[in-house]
Parts: structure tokens; sequence; C-alpha cells
């Protein structure tokens, strides 16, 4: 990973591709490249669909090598949903792939006149830009399928569907697992939106004749790695329940603790909660011949995917993770896997945000175009986007915007994005990072759901408000740290009880690029990340009145707890004081 | 006294998902997980009526205690 491809889209005569040396961002992956790029190269008034928005493609630090769980990679741009700077993360096989090409970033920028659709090929002989008109509209599945024929199966595809040619603000940038299908996302911010806007289609991404990225000292990064894998064994989240049930585990956990939103943020508790469990969800795929254990690239442990068959055992989509299973679930009322697990699809196929999507669709069953629970009415209107009729267009650009079309008060975003599945009333530590994170409304920028509820990492009460600004500071900066590494993050209920996994990791980074890392080199990457996000919102406009919550969370209160928000504005503003 | 004990995850293999029962009054939840042989050392999440307690916790007639083993997901 010793260069950067800047690819040049608007370039008169053609997309023009140049490839330089790292500069002042040798060093960095993941995250940290994404969001100091943008930060540092993109004007923060930038229209977010314009020429001088770009896309930041990287994979994190440790990608490509032989360490396992470090296939995560980072998108970065200007978000045309929020307005603020964005890193969204997807597994796949992308970022392996692209880093063993040796490329630390590919940096799509400009934007061409006319409306000819590109795809870019990327290989140890260099960068083509080749125009393909063949794709236009394609969606997702389609389009693999196509392109397989042309490129074979030994190499990784970044694409976008439908949705991200009509620069929906929902759209995605869908990366294959190991078997090829269109399932590990770059779902949030609207990602895709802007691939769409530089007009490119498809990234194929083929390393034959590569080799795994070396480690400056081979045999104490070996050890490292073998210690890291042996910890994530043995931590009952990452070794046993996180494979056995996926993420989805959390619908019982939520909804028994009275956090889990449902029918728009209405209650705390769904009545049909144990019908889309991860528990039944993990029974329903080992039945129909699918699997409830699977990898989203090669070299990860914890395995917290899964395959989903339809009712004759027939491929349908990966295991819907829990935000999917909630967002298409409880949030609008449905208590049937096999709907979901329909919708997911769709999702995948047209490439759009699974959340995002889920939380419109509910907002739209409350403003009264459907009913809450309509099953065959939630597909239909997913069917409107994937047409992209008027109402599909309205419903694609996200919650925020169908909110206001449709006269709805309780809209559950912030800076535009939509909430995951926590409700921030039953835990109040999850609000703050809603509140103060750089993305708008996410959980994974500060996971606070750990401690709060699943008492992993340590303990602090989910229904008050002592700890809680701490407790989200540390996660953010944590999270921007391992964000930038290319690890799952899911590694992180492991390194937060084990400080030996913590070690090892400290270690795997450490004998890689041949220096010594601390616990205090990761908090500083993490900070200097987040400060660079935090400089391009402020640049952009967004002020401290920005960091808040919607006003129903505080002033509706939410059975069963009966609680509102209660954090104070003057404590949501010392999250970034440290 | 009556009390509601739900299981989950790999609690139920072997055991159940729900079962309400006829508890002795001072009974703890450790009592209940004893009697039930979950390891001490497994348990994630206890949660009365919705809200997190710790082993000591005392039940009363008519509470619902959920059981997890140590979880995580996002
Ligand atoms: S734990 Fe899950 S999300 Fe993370 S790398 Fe593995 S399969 Fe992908």
């Amino acid at each position: 990973m010793d260069k950067i491809a800047r690819i040049d889209m608007g370039a008169a005569g053609g997309p023009k591709v140049t490839v330089g040396d790292l500069g002042e961002y040798a060093g960095l992956g993941g995250r940290a490249m994404t969001s100091l790029v943008v930060a540092a190269e993109v004007h923060p008034l930038a229209h977010a669909l314009g020429a001088e928005n770009k896309l930041v493609i990287s994979p994190g630090m440790l990608s490509g090598t032989t360490g396992s769980m470090t296939g995560r990679l980072s998108v970065g741009c200007k978000s045309p949903l929020t307005g603020t700077i964005k890193e969204s993360n997807a597994g796949g096989q992308a970022a392996q792939v692209l880093a063993r090409l040796g490329y630390a970033a590919v940096i799509l920028e400009g934007k061409p006149v006319g409306d000819d659709l590109y795809k870019i090929v990327i290989n140890k002989d260099g960068i083509k830009v080749i125009v393909d008109n063949s794709l236009k509209m394609m969606d997702n599945y389609l389009l693999v399928a196509k392109l397989r024929q042309e490129f074979g199966d030994k190499v990784a595809y970044m694409t976008i569907g439908s949705a991200g040619e009509r620069k929906l603000l929902a759209a995605s940038i869908a990366c294959t697992d190991p078997e090829l299908r269109p399932t590990r996302h770059c779902g949030r911010g609207g990602v895709g939106a802007v691939m769409g806007a530089k007009r490119v289609k498809a990234i194929i991404l083929d390393d034959a004749g590569m080799k795994m990225r070396p480690a400056k000292d081979l045999d104490k990064f070996r050890d490292a790695n073998r210690l890291f894998v042996e910890g994530l064994r043995k931590h009952p989240v990452t070794g046993e329940g996180l494979p056995a049930y996926g993420t989805n585990v959390l619908t019982n956990v939520l909804n028994e603790a009275g956090g889990y939103p449902t029918n728009n943020f209405k209650s705390g508790q769904f009545a049909g909660s144990s019908k889309i469990s991860g528990e039944a969800q993990a029974e329903l795929e080992i039945k129909r011949g699918g699997s409830a254990t699977h990898g989203c690239h090669r070299g990860c442990v914890i395995q917290c995917s899964g395959i989903y068959n339809d009712k004759d055992g027939k491929y349908l989509t990966k295991q819907p993770e829990y935000e999917t299973v909630w967002s298409h679930g409880g949030h609008c009322g449905i208590d049937d896997l096999d709907t979901i697990a329909q919708l997911d699809r769709i999702d995948d196929n047209i490439g759009v945000d699974t959340i995002e999507m889920g939380v419109t669709i509910g907002i739209a069953m409350d403003a009264g175009l459907i009913e809450f629970g309509d099953k065959a009415g939630a597909i239909r209107l997913m069917e409107e986007v994937q047409k992209g009729t008027p109402l599909g267009r309205v419903l694609g650009s996200g919650a925020g915007i169908t909110g206001k079309v449709f006269g709805v008060e309780r809209v559950p975003v912030v800076k535009n994005q939509a909430l995951p599945a926590y409700d921030p009333r039953a835990v109040q530590g999850i609000g703050v990072t809603y509140a103060t994170t750089t993305q708008g409304a996410d959980h994974t920028a500060g996971y606070a759901i750990a401690t709060n509820i699943l008492k992993v990492g340590g303990d602090v009460d989910p229904l008050k408000t002592e700890g809680q600004i701490e407790l989200s500071r540390n996660l953010q900066i944590a999270t921007a740290a391992i964000d930038s590494t290319g690890m799952c993050l899911f590694i992180a209920f492991a390194i937060l009880d084990q400080p030996e996994t913590f070690q090892a990791l400290l270690d795997m980074l450490g004998s890689f690029y041949g220096i010594t890392m601390t616990g205090d080199d990761v908090v500083a990457l993490g900070k200097k990340v987040l400060s660079a996000e935090r400089d391009f919102n402020t640049r952009a406009g967004f002020t401290k009145h920005d960091d808040r919550l919607p006003r129903f969370f505080y002033n509706e209160p939410i059975a069963p707890h009966n609680q509102t928000f209660l954090m104070k504005d003057e404590e949501l503003d010392e999250v970034f004081n440290w | 006294m009556n009390i509601t004990v739900k299981l989950f995850a790999s609690f139920r293999n072997g055991r159940f998902e729900i079962k309400s029962g006829d508890y002795p009054p001072g009974t703890t939840v450790a009592d209940v997980s004893d009697c039930l042989n979950l390891p001490q050392n497994e348990l994630g999440i206890m949660l009365v009526n919705s809200c997190h307690v710790k082993l000591d916790r005392v039940l009363v007639e008519g509470d619902t205690l959920a059981l997890f083993p140590l979880l995580g997901g996002g």
C-alpha cells in the first residue's frame, strides 16, 4: 500500500488516472485515510453530487495481510444525505484485494459531462476506465452476474444498483462476498449516490499475480495474529454468540430491556419480537439448508453472518443482520422473517442502506401510506424505489425527506440520517453517540450498547445519565482508530474485556509497520481522525445545535420505562472536549 | 410466589424458553440460575421486569426474570 490512485472522471478528453506516492497520507488506511483526505481536499460547502466532491476508497492499515479480521473497507466523501463528512464501512473481499494491489486509496474525483457510464478495472498492470453503457440501470445481482461473464470469479466487485445511478440519498455501494454475492454494503450516508454522480457503475478488483502484504517483522506478526485469534475464539461473544446467532441475537435482548423501537419509536417492546429473533432466524436458516455461520470476507474468524434460503431451500439473501431485521421488522410492525429477508434482498439488489430504507418505510406507515404490519405493502413500496417512480424517489431519499413530504412529526434522524435499532430513551448512552457523532445518527460510531445493555467492557446503567458522556467519548475515539485498521469492529467485544487480546492487536500493528504501538498511539490516532471530521463539519456549517436528538425524544416518554432522553445539551457539548 | 423465567440463546439448549413457577419468598436471581444449572461465569445479561439486576437481587411475586449468556451484536 505505497501508492494512491486518483481518477479524474471529469478530465477533458475522458477520465484520467494518476498514480502517486502517499505523501502526507503515509501510514494511513481506512477511515483515517478517507476522513483526512476529504477534510483536506473537499470544499466543505461543495455539493455532494458535484464535481468538487471526492469519493475516497481505502483498505485498512492491516488489510491485504495474513492478519485475521482485516478485510474492512472504508469509503469516504461529503455525504449527500447528511451534508457532513462520511465514512461508510463494509466487509466483503474488496479491501483485501485493493490492499494487495498496493493502493492505500483510490480517489474518484471530478464528474464527467454527458451520460456515459463507466467501469473501472484495477489489476497488476494498472487502472483502466472503460465506457460500458450496457450496464445502465442494472441492479446489483444481475450486474455482478454480467460482470462475472467478463471478469470471472477470482476478482472482487464494487458496484452500484439503480438507486446509485439515480443518485438517491439512501444509495449504497455493494461489495461482493467470497461467493461473489453483492451483499456487503457501504450503506450509510448515500455514498452510492456519489459514485453514481461520478458515473462509475462498477469497480473490478483483480489481484492475480499479487502477494500478501508482508510484515516488517514476520515472526512477531505471525505470533501476534495467533494470540489475537485465540483471544477472539475464547471470548463468549466473538467465539460463541456471534458465530451461532449473528447480530440478530440482539432482538430479544433489546426487546427484554425495553429499548427496541417499535412502530416508528412508539414503544420500546414489540409483541412479535420472538418470531424474528436471532434464535428463530438461526433455526430456520439451518432447517432450510442455509447456514447460520458465514464470514463476509476470507480471514474472518468470528463469522457473524449466515445464508438465508427461501421456503424451497433456494438462496434468497445473506442473513439479514440485527439492524435490518429491526428496521424492516419491529420498526414497521412486521413479524415475519421471510418478508424481512425479501426486503433485505431488494435493498441489496437496488443498492440502498437497509437502515435508512427500513426506517423510511416505517415513516410512510406512520403517514398512513400503508398500515403498520403490512408486509405486501412494504414490498410494494420498495418496488416503487426500484422502478424510480416519483414516490420511489421520495422514499429512496430517506427518512428525513419522506417525513417532510408526508408531514410526519416523529422522524427519528440526526443530521438527516436515520437512527438505528436502539431507543435512546431506554439506552441513554447510545443517544449521546447518535447526537454527537460526526456521521449523523450511527450506532457503530460509539457502541454504548456494549456497556449499557450487554455488560461487555464495563457496566453503565442505561437508564441514567451518569458516565454516558465519558463512555461515548472513549468509544468514539477507539472506534475511529479501529475503523482505520481494517479490522471488523466486532473485535471490540474481545479487546474491551481481554487486555492480552488488545495487546495482540497492538503487536500486530507494531510488527507489521516495524514500530512500537501503544494504547496511547491508538487513542491519538482516533482523536486525530475525529478532529479532522469535526473540523470539516464545522466548516460545512454544523454547530452544537446539530448535535441534538429530535425533540420527540425529549418530550414523549416511552414504555416500558416511561422515560425520555435525559442528557442535557451542555453535557452533549462536552463529548469532544478531551 | 409466582415468577416467570425466560431463557435466551444457548441457555435454551436442554432447558426451556419461558416457564412460570412457584418459588419460596426470598429467592434471588442466583438461586434461580443455580436451580437451572446455569454456570455463573456464563451469565451475561440479567433483567427483572426490563431492568438490569445483579445475582443477589431478591425476586418478588409477579417478577419476570430474563437470563442471557454474554452476547454481542451491532
Ligand atoms: S464478524 Fe461479521 S461483519 Fe465482521 S468481518 Fe466477520 S462476518 Fe464480517
